[in-house]
C-alpha cells in the first residue's frame, strides 16, 4: 500500500512536470492589455448558453438550468464559485472572468428568462408520493411551493435536471458543499432515517411530471 | 400595438427576447428591408442566423448551406468509438425556418463585394446589405504527396463529420484484433486542437473493449500538443500508456509527408513507412474554399477580420466567423465559433440600425472524452483589447491535473449536456 502511494506521488509529480513544460493551451496573458469594458448584459449572458442552453434553459442531462433563478441565489452561487467555497468542476474557471458588477447584470438577465422544467425525465410514479412526504417534512420550509419557489432564494429544485440534483446532494452529504447548518441537519436526519432510498424518492419527486401550465 | 413600436425601442428590449429562444417577436415591416445573407449553415452560420433574428426580427435573413443535413464534428469521435450513433449528431434547418429565416440548400459559387450579391450553383442570386461568410475549413492537400479529396473517400480524414466518419467507423469495425490504427495529426493551426487526441482515446476505448491486442499510433506533425499532460494522465489510467503494453503510441514531429493510396501506407517525417490496417490522415487546414474565391484570405489561408464586428479587413460589408476567421487569440472550436457568431450578430444588428456595436465578450470550451467515465475540459473567458488588436484570455484553464475520478465522471455528463445545448442554441429547438 505505502509503496503504491509512493509510486502514485511520483507519477503525479511527473505529470505535473510535463504540465509545466507544456506551453499554455492558449496564449499567456500575464501582460494583459487594457480591455474593452461596458459589456451589455445580453452579450455577457449569451456566452453562457453554449453550456446552459438557450436563455439558460438547459436541455440536460446534467448541466443545470439557470433561467428564472432569483438574482440573490444566482449571485450567491457565482460568488461561491469565485471564493472557492462552492465546489465545481467547471464554474470556477469561468466565473473568474467576470466582475461582481457583471455578475449582477447577468443575475438580472437570467432572472427574467422563463424557468422551463426539464423535459422527458424518468420519475418513478410509486416514489413520487413518498418523496412528496419527505419533502414536506424535511425541505419545504426553505424550498417552498413543492420545491418550485423562486422567492426563497434557495434554487429551484422541481424541474431541475435530476443528475444535477444528485450531484448537489452527493456534495452536501460528503461535506464538500456546505449547506446552512439547518439544511445540513435535515439532510443528516433524512439520510439516517430513510437512507439512499429516501433521497431517491425526493429526487424523483422533484422530477415529477408537472401540469402543462407550470412547465413554462 | 407592436407595429407602433419604433425599431429603436424594439432593439432596446431585445436583451430579453434575445435569449428566451421563443419565436413570436414582433414582426415589423420597414420600407427598404435590411438583408443579410449567410454563407454556410454550420455551427457559426446557424448560430448567427438565430441570434440575428432574435436581435432584430425585421432583418430579412437568408442562410445558404450546401448540405441538407449538418453533422457536428464535435462528438463525432464518440461515433468512431462506438459510443454514439451518427444520428445523434445530425441536425437540420427546420428550427431556423420556423423562426422566419429563409434557408436555401445550394452551394455558393461567388460573392460579388461590389454589387453585394451572392450567387449559388443553380444561378440564383441573393442581394445583401451585409453578408456573413461561415464556410469552416478546407484542406491543404498539396502538403501531402499522394493525398487528395478523392483518396480521402477511402483513406478518410473525417475532419468534417458525415460520410467519412461512417467510413472510418466501418474500417475500425472491420479491423482484426491485433491490428494497427494510424492517426496522422495535423500541424497548427487547425480546428479543435485536442480533437486528434480525443479521437485516439475514443478509438482506444473501443479497441480495449473489443480488440484489446490492437495498437494506435499517432503520427504527429507537432512536437507538443494541446492538453498533453491531461491526455497522458488519462491514457496511463485507462490504456496502459507508458508501459510495454500501451495501446497508444504518440510520435512527435513525425507528421505525414506522403500517402500511397494503392498500398494504403504513409511515410512520416523520419522517412519511416507505416502500413497500418486503418489509416486516418488529417491534413493541414485553411479557410473554406469560398473564402479564397472571394479574396477574403491572407497569405496563411485564414480571413483577417475586425475583432469587434468580424467584418473582413479586405472587403467591406462581408463578415467572416467560425474556423475560417482569424480571431487572433481564440482557438478554432465549435464554442468559439458560436460566441463569434453572437458577437457578429449583435454587431450587424447594431450597424444596420445605425448604432455603434457594443463591446464583445467571448467564451471557449472544449471537452474531450478520454474514456467512458473520464472527461477533461478546457474552459476560458475572453475579452477584446481596447486597441482591438487581439482577443485576450481573462480567466480559465484546464481540468486540474489532480482531479478526482468523480470530477472526470462529471465532465463526461457535462460534455454530453454541452452537445445538446450548443446545438439547440445554433439550430433552434
Ligand atoms: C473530430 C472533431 C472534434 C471536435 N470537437 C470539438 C469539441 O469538442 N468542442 C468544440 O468546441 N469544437 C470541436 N470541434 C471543432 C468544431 O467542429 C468546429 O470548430 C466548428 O464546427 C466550426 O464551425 P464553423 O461554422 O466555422 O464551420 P462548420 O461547422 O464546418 O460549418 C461550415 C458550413 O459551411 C458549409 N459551406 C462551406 N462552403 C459552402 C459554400 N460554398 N456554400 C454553401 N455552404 C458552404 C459547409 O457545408 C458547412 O456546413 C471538433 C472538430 C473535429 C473535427
Ligand atoms: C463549459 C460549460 C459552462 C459554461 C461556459 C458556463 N457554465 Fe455555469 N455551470 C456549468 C456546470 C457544469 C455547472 C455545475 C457546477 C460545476 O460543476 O461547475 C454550472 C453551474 C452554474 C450555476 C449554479 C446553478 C445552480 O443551480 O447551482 C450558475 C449560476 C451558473 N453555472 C452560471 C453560469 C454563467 C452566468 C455562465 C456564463 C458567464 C456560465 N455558467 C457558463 C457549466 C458551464
Ligand atoms: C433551513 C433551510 C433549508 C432546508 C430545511 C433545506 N434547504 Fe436546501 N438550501 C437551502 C439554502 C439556503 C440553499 C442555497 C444554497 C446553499 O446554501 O448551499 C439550499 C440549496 C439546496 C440545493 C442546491 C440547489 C442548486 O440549484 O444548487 C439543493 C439540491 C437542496 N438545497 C436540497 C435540499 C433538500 C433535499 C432538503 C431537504 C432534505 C433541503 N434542501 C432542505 C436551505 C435549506
Amino acid at each position: 500500500m505505502a509503496n503504491n502511494k509512493y509510486i502514485r506521488a511520483i507519477l503525479l509529480l511527473l505529470s505535473a512536470a510535463i504540465y509545466l513544460y507544456q506551453p499554455a493551451y492558449s496564449q499567456d496573458d500575464s501582460d494583459t492589455p487594457p480591455l474593452l469594458t461596458n459589456v451589455s448584459a445580453s452579450m455577457l449572458a449569451n456566452t453562457c448558453s453554449g453550456c446552459h442552453g438557450p436563455g439558460g434553459r438547459s436541455l440536460g442531462p446534467a448541466t443545470p438550468t439557470i433561467s428564472g433563478m432569483s438574482p440573490t441565489f444566482f449571485i450567491k452561487q457565482m460568488e461561491g464559485y469565485k471564493s472557492g467555497k462552492l465546489p465545481s468542476t467547471i464554474m470556477k474557471r469561468i466565473v473568474d472572468g467576470y466582475t461582481s458588477a457583471e455578475i449582477k447584470q447577468m443575475a438580472e438577465f437570467f432572472s427574467k428568462q422563463p424557468f422551463i422544467a426539464a423535459k422527458g425525465q424518468q420519475s418513478d410514479k410509486k416514489l413520487i408520493p413518498i418523496g412528496k412526504k419527505l419533502h414536506k417534512k424535511y425541505c419545504e420550509k426553505c424550498h417552498s411551493k413543492g420545491g418550485q419557489s423562486v422567492e426563497d432564494d434557495t434554487g429551484i429544485l422541481t424541474g431541475q435536471w435530476k443528475r444535477y440534483l444528485e450531484t448537489s446532494m452527493q456534495d452536501y452529504i460528503s461535506g464538500e458543499r456546505i449547506a446552512t447548518k439547518k439544511m445540513q441537519h435535515k439532510i443528516e436526519v433524512l439520510m439516517k432515517k430513510k437512507g439512499i432510498n429516501g433521497l431517491r424518492a425526493l429526487i424523483d419527486y422533484y422530477a415529477r411530471p408537472l401540469p402543462k401550465k407550470q412547465e413554462g | 400595438m407592436k407595429t407602433k413600436q419604433t425599431r429603436r425601442q424594439f432593439l432596446k428590449g431585445i436583451g430579453l427576447v434575445a435569449a428566451t429562444g421563443l419565436a413570436g417577436a414582433p414582426h415589423i415591416a420597414f420600407a427598404g428591408t435590411k438583408k443579410v445573407v449567410i454563407v454556410g449553415g454550420g455551427t457559426s452560420g446557424a448560430t448567427a442566423a438565430r441570434y440575428l433574428k432574435l436581435a432584430d426580427s425585421s432583418i430579412q435573413i437568408t442562410l445558404i448551406e450546401v448540405n441538407k443535413t449538418y453533422y457536428t464534428c464535435y462528438s463525432s469521435n464518440e461515433v468512431l468509438g462506438g459510443n454514439r450513433d451518427i444520428k445523434n449528431i445530425q441536425y437540420g434547418y427546420d428550427g431556423l425556418i420556423k423562426m422566419g429565416i429563409k434557408v436555401v440548400i445550394d452551394r455558393v459559387t461567388t460573392i460579388n463585394p461590389e454589387n453585394r450579391r451572392v450567387t449559388v450553383s443553380n444561378g440564383d442570386t441573393f442581394d445583401y446589405d451585409r453578408c456573413i461568410v461561415a464556410p469552416g475549413i478546407s484542406f491543404k492537400y498539396d502538403k501531402i504527396e499522394g493525398y487528395d479529396e478523392k483518396v480521402a473517400e477511402d483513406i478518410p480524414h473525417a475532419w468534417k463529420a458525415g460520410p467519412q466518419t461512417i467510413t472510418l467507423r466501418k474500417q475500425l469495425v472491420a479491423m482484426k484484433d491485433g491490428g494497427t490504427v494510424v492517426i496522422a495529426a495535423p500541424p497548427n493551426p487547425y480546428r479543435c486542437p485536442p480533437a486528434p487526441y480525443e479521437r485516439a482515446s475514443q478509438i482506444a476505448n473501443y479497441l480495449t473493449r473489443e480488440k484489446p491486442k490492437s495498437k494506435i499510433i499517432i503520427s504527429d506533425a507537432k512536437p507538443l500538443f494541446s492538453a498533453q499532460a491531461h491526455f497522458f494522465r488519462g491514457w496511463k489510467k485507462l490504456y496502459g500508456y507508458d508501459t510495454d503494453n500501451s495501446m497508444i503510441e504518440w510520435r512527435g514531429e513525425a507528421g505525414v509527408i506522403s500517402v500511397d493510396a494503392a498500398e494504403r501506407s504513409m511515410e512520416d517525417d523520419f522517412g519511416d513507412v507505416l502500413k497500418p490496417d486503418v489509416l486516418n490522415i488529417i491534413p493541414a487546414q485553411q479557410a473554406g474554399k469560398i473564402a479564397f474565391d472571394v479574396g477574403l484570405t491572407n497569405a496563411d489561408g485564414w480571413c483577417p477580420v475586425k475583432l469587434d464586428t468580424f467584418e473582413s479587413t479586405l472587403h467591406e460589408n462581408i463578415h467572416v466567423i467560425g474556423d475560417a476567421s482569424l480571431a487572433t487569440g481564440l482557438s478554432k472550436s465549435g464554442y468559439a465559433a458560436s460566441t463569434e457568431a453572437k458577437v457578429c450578430a449583435a454587431a450587424i444588428a447594431a450597424l444596420l440600425n445605425d448604432k455603434e456595436p457594443g463591446s464583445p465578450s467571448f467564451v471557449n470550451t472544449c471537452f474531450s472524452i478520454i474514456g467512458t467515465d473520464y472527461g477533461v475540459s478546457i474552459a476560458a473567458v475572453y475579452r477584446l483589447a481596447k486597441d482591438k488588436s487581439r482577443i485576450v484570455k481573462v480567466a480559465g484553464g484546464l481540468t486540474p491535473l489532480d482531479a478526482t475520478d468523480e470530477q472526470h465522471r462529471r465532465e463526461v455528463a457535462y460534455a454530453h449536456s454541452w452537445l445538446n445545448n450548443i446545438t439547440a442554441d445554433a439550430f433552434g429547438l
